[in-house]
């Protein structure tokens, strides 16, 4: 399962879709909205993606991730639009017969992700705004 | 912008940045795509391909 939507999350979808009978763990990995980002006060985010390319890039991080280790499955569902501090902009959930394997694997997504998939977000403050640009943090 | 025969990347966004100069400012940081695949500045672009310029992704400290 590989998603862009612009609602809130439904995690447990995210989970059933890598459950697996032959799964021993199950790992996820839920991104979420911080109050707080160089010292300042967040009100909200604003997420905004190159959408198609996207997908295809978290298409290409699920295929690498299922290649380099022995997984079950690995799905990643990004969120779109403004959230929210608490809400989860991307879900991730990774299931393996052995818990290192997820682990390491579910990391492997998230940071991927965060240098390779075009989304951008920007930060809202008290005062202003700004668009993040990559791993400023 | 219509194009008689491929060109590089570098030669479009010169076309681009001729016609608004701002775009020079972000040039070094800008990352490309051609049809939807990460690109260079010397990929070859085909009329009917679609180029996309656009500022690093959001990143995160791990």
């Amino acid at each position: 399962m590989i998603e862009i939507v612009h609602s809130p999350i439904d995690q447990k979808r995210v989970v059933e879709a890598v459950s697996s009978p032959a799964a021993g763990a199950v790992v996820t990995f839920d991104g979420t909205i911080r109050n707080h980002a160089r010292g300042k006060s967040v009100t909200h985010l604003f997420y905004q993606a190159y959408a198609p390319m996207a997908v295809k890039e978290l298409e290409k991080i699920q295929s690498e991730a299922l290649r380099r280790w022995p997984l079950q499955e690995v799905a990643v569902v990004h969120r779109l639009g403004r959230m929210e501090i608490g809400e989860s902009s991307v879900f991730i959930a990774v299931s393996a017969a052995h818990r290192r394997d997820a682990f390491e694997a579910c990391r492997f997504v998230i940071d991927t992700l965060k240098t390779t998939v075009p989304i951008w977000k920007k930060e809202f403050y008290e005062d202003g705004e700004v668009w993040i640009e990559g791993s400023a943090g | 912008m219509e194009l008689d025969r491929p060109a590089p990347v570098e030669d479009l966004f010169a076309r681009l940045a001729a016609q608004t100069p701002a775009l020079d400012a972000y040039r070094g940081s800008l990352l490309i795509a051609v049809n939807e695949e990460y690109g260079r500045w010397d990929t070859l672009v085909s009329d009917g391909d679609e180029l996309a310029f656009f500022p690093p992704v959001s990143g995160g400290r791990p």
